[in-house]
């Protein structure tokens, strides 16, 4: 029987009512008082000189109120980076300059130029037209084999080359993996690419910075998945603004998928400029903007080999891949290749041995960084995709291969650095075959080539780390930052309770999820918390919400917080039940006497907290509000397995899902529906990254894909119905809540179960096909059965 | 700038306006009604679809000076007075047809229109009908059954929500 209330039930959403009826407070629809709007006239070349910039005409145009360009931001701060990676030789990463606008040179499409302040959005954009900018044209560099050759031009000046660092991982097991490799029965190889794509959340990018000069306290309000990082790293690094004078604010946010997260130039400016002429300052970025200016996400291309034994034991893997960073690093960017990539490449299996080398490499394009999954993806594709050749190659099955190297004993530390807390892979396994309905799978092909399609089962497993993470480990790993998260609970006189959160929802709907799990702690109505977050001023402080963290961590620490509470409310009980403190009991919302009916409401100790006059005043304080730090003690490790059913049509190469199910344990659920819409969500991407999705550019620089005309999105008709269970779970062994989190898992564990399917249907009709890079279009396809 | 006027919701409506404003700059900035959102700039995504005497329209593809004299319907004028949901925006939330909510009011207003032209749509239809609204949160299932559910057909067969 689902419960109706706290834990593992699935209340309608309460930010529902809001965006059902047009009453969302999204960053664009706030309007500061008297608000100026900026147009940044962005560099059209990937690679180019300034030698000129003339503004005069554009500055004498109706409404404009300044001009800023490169000049106005000398001896400001640029961009940081918010991660160091070491190479394998023990150097730090070249690390370039990221300037808010241009110094100089632009180096890649999109990059800003200059920034026209008007009266009107309309008047800046003509203004912006105006300028006359004497722009030389440079060689690019595009593709990254070329880019890091002997003699090729350079992104930045001064860097020795184009490479960013040439990471090994684990080093010292080098050589013993490629022992193992000359060792092997049998080596599997496999080359491909993890396409470049957009994330795109359907809300483009916003920011309006304010100023008030008889306080000195400047305000952002941004589309942002975690305002205090912005705080921190535009403050700190950027402008020279101390925390207590700069509030960000992250109201309503139209889903981030990761490319939220970083600190963008259009932030700094719009905060740098409201001060600077005393006016509020606007920017929303169109689609077009978006494509050219939001940090992208994927662009590897890898190597993996795969080594087994005569009993298809793995025996060691190894892999060489080239990570694009794009002309400038993003916030966590140098992250993403390596410890959210290399450290996952055990995947579900007891490979002993592994080497990962990433080359990440400088070009003349946008920057990369994460996007849903971010690392992980890359990592889980192309091991199982080379575990599926390995099978193909061997004649077994792939389901029995991966069952056989499956790791079944926990804790288990991997040769990639991570302990996996808990797990059962054998169990998600078995209940994907029984959703998956595996067993009429032959019944199906046999209709679809009936109808003359050909139809492919891909199945596959994933494990990701989830939770980031703890704060002394990445630290170690080269974060620049912690990665705790905090949590404030005010309760109020008459019983109900705030939570303020470092943790932002922009879709994940916390302000309901979040409410069951204090309910179910306390015993009350989840009507009587509500959940404040988006906001620097309310929150202590906050990492925010990426890498499936907010329930693991920021949830944690909101338990935490809550503890403290019940804590303090118990010794308060006990001083108006007249006992001992730990003879106190708290159910339903009572406070009890254990072995006794004595008891005191919920209601009537908060009363008393903020009334004390029958208190114990010598003990403790009045009041009732508490905060917790919560640093978590190990990453999470969600897994499962996912089927995918295709049909390709032999005629176009056009491929069409007509079954995805996917079986995850996410340990323990606090709210089924939204679990279920977020495996939906990331099914969505997956396939949209395995079908359609695709950033290309031309080997001049050009975006070709920079709209949504040219870069195709998944719509409702690319899509079935999913299949989604999540009915096997190992809870987390160390956080309090024993969750894992499930909000990248999707977009993790599907665009091999669709490569894999499409491979199946191409081979049983009998076509020597091992791989086709994504996205797999018609065109794709057909070529491939027709080559 | 030209004067446009216009029914809003039922109510009356006026505002001066560029030539080249569009009809979601003249709701958005010039009424204040930020229901209806623009997601892209070349009509793809569908997050500013409103009804233009009757028919569903993408806002940001009309200028406002086209729609004078028109009833317009938008986001806001959907839920009844008292503040309760119509069908569709409760078949949204019960079935947890939105997440981040930006694409919302446009898949609304899309459903909206569609079940007037077709109260029973099958699941094939509607996918089909969507395809000029975007949603990047939901992979669509959700949003899928919930105008199913709202045009009155049994659901409960379909996956979890």
């Amino acid at each position: 029987m689902p419960k109706d209330s706290g834990i593992g039930a699935s209340p309608k959403r309460r930010e529902d009512l809001r965006f059902l009826t047009g009453t969302g407070n999204y960053t664009d629809d706030i309007n500061v008082n008297g608000q100026a709007y900026v147009h940044f006239l962005r560099s059209d070349v990937a690679h180019g000189r300034i030698n000129g910039l003339d503004t005069a005409a554009a500055a004498a145009m109706p409404g404009v109120i300044r001009i800023f360009t490169g000049a106005d931001f000398e001896g400001v701060g640029g961009l940081p980076c918010g991660w160091q990676v070491t190479d394998r030789h023990g150097q730090p990463m070249q690390e370039p300059a990221h300037p808010v606008l241009a110094q100089g040179k632009v180096r890649h499409v999109g990059d800003p130029i200059a920034a026209v302040v008007a009266e009107t959005a309309e008047q800046a954009r003509d203004a912006a037209e105006a300028i006359d900018v004497d722009l030389e044209e440079l060689p690019a560099v595009i593709d990254m084999k070329a880019a890091i050759e002997e003699g090729a031009t350079k992104v930045h000046d001064d860097l020795t080359s184009n490479l960013c660092y040439d990471w090994g991982f684990v080093e010292e097991n080098r050589e013993a993996v490629d022992k193992a490799f000359a060792d092997a029965a049998h080596v599997t190889t496999l080359e491909l690419v993890n396409n470049r794509l957009v994330a795109n959340p359907m809300e483009p990018r916003v920011a309006v910075g304010d100023y008030n000069r008889a306080t000195d306290d400047s305000t952002l309000y941004t589309t942002s998945q975690n305002p205090h990082v912005i705080r921190l790293l535009m403050g700190a690094f950027v402008l020279g603004i101390p925390e207590h004078k700069l509030r960000v604010v992250a109201p309503d946010v139209g889903g981030g998928f990761g490319s939220k997260i970083f600190h963008y130039a259009e932030e700094a400016f719009c905060t740098f400029a409201a001060k600077a002429i005393n006016r509020a300052v606007k920017w929303t970025s169109s689609r077009s903007e978006a494509f050219i200016s939001d940090a992208h996400g994927r662009d590897h291309v890898t190597k993996i080999e795969l080594a087994l034994d005569a009993d298809h034991n793995f025996t060691a893997l190894r892999t060489d891949t080239l990570a694009n960073m794009g002309a400038y690093l993003s916030t966590f960017a140098p992250s993403v290749p390596t410890w959210l990539h290399g450290t996952l490449m055990a995947g579900n299996y007891k490979t002993p041995l592994i080497y990962v080398n990433v080359k990440a490499v400088f070009t003349n394009t946008v920057a990369v960084d994460a996007y849903r999954g971010a690392g992980r993806p890359e990592a889980t594709f192309q091991l199982e995709r080379v575990i599926d050749k390995a099978a193909r190659e061997l004649n077994v099955d792939p389901i029995e291969l991966r069952r056989k190297n499956f790791i079944t004993e926990f804790p288990y530390a991997t040769p990639v650095a991570v302990e996996y807390d808990t797990g059962d892979y054998n169990a998600t396994m078995d209940k994907l075959i029984e959703v998956a309905d595996l067993a009429g799978f032959d019944a199906r092909k046999a209709e679809s080539e009936k109808n003359g399609k050909l139809r492919g089962l891909g199945v596959n497993c994933y494990i990701e780390a989830c939770g980031i993470a703890p704060s002394n480990l990445v630290g170690q790993l080269g974060a620049r930052a912690g990665l705790y998260e905090s949590a404030t609970v005010r309760v109020n006189a008459t019983g109900g309770l705030v939570v303020m959160t470092g943790s932002h929802s922009h879709g994940q709907g916390h302000e309901t999820s979040f409410p069951q799990v204090i309910a179910e702690m306390i015993g009350i109505d989840e009507s009587m918390v509500e959940i404040v977050h988006g906001d620097t001023a309310n929150a202590p402080m906050g990492m925010g919400t990426y890498g499936s963290r907010s329930l693991a961590v920021g949830g944690s620490a909101m338990v935490r917080a809550t503890e403290k509470i019940i804590n303090k409310a118990k010794k308060i009980a006990a001083h108006l039940l007249e006992a001992s403190d730990a003879d106190i009991e708290l159910k339903d919302g009572q406070f009890s006497v254990a072995g006794t009916d004595k008891s005191v409401a919920w209601g009537d100790v908060t009363l008393a907290a903020y009334v004390p006059h029958n208190y114990p005043l010598e003990d403790i304080e009045p009041g009732l509000e508490e905060t917790a730090f919560y640093d978590p003690a190990n990453f999470t490790y969600p897994a499962g397995a996912y089927a995918c059913e295709v049909e390709v049509d032999p005629d176009t190469g056009k491929v069409t899902i007509e079954r995805f199910a996917a079986a995850d344990d996410f340990g323990n659920i606090v709210n089924p529906m939204i679990v279920d819409g977020q495996v939906h969500g990331g099914l969505g991407q997956g396939i949209g990254q395995a079908l359609l999705e695709g950033a290309v550019y031309d080997e001049n620089g050009q975006l070709l894909s920079a709209s949504f005309m040219d870069y195709a999105m998944p719509r409702a008709d690319d899509v079935p119905f999913y299949t989604v269970d999540h009915s096997c779970q190992t809870p987390c062994t160390h956080n309090p809540l024993g969750v894992k989190g499930c909000g990248e898992a999707g977009a993790i564990g599907s665009p091999p179960a669709v490569v894999n399917a499409v491979v199946d249907a191409l081979r049983s009709a009998g076509k020597d096909i091992t791989h086709i890079d994504m996205p797999l279009s018609p065109s794709r396809v057909w070529a491939a059965m027709n080559q | 700038m030209t004067q446009v006027s216009m029914t809003v919701n039922g109510k009356a409506a006026s505002g001066d306006v560029e030539n080249r404003t569009l009809l979601s700059a003249f709701l958005r900035e010039t009424l204040g009604m930020t229901g209806t959102h623009v997601g892209c700039d070349t009509s793809q995504c569908g997050a500013c679809v409103v009804h233009v005497n009757g028919e569903a329209v993408k806002s940001c593809t009309m200028l406002a000076l086209e729609a004078e004299g028109a009833e317009v319907s938008t986001i806001e004028g959907q839920a009844a007075a008292d503040g309760s949901l119509n069908a569709i925006q409760q078949a949204f939330q019960d079935h947890h047809g939105l997440q981040c909510g930006f694409c919302t009011p446009g898949m609304v207003m899309s459903a909206s229109a569609l079940l007037k032209e077709n109260p029973k749509p099958t699941e094939a239809e509607i996918r089909a009908y969507l395809e000029g609204n975007l949603c990047r949160c939901t992979g669509y299932h959700n949003i899928v059954k919930a105008i199913m559910a709202a045009s009155g057909q049994d659901v409960s067969a379909i996956a979890a929500e």
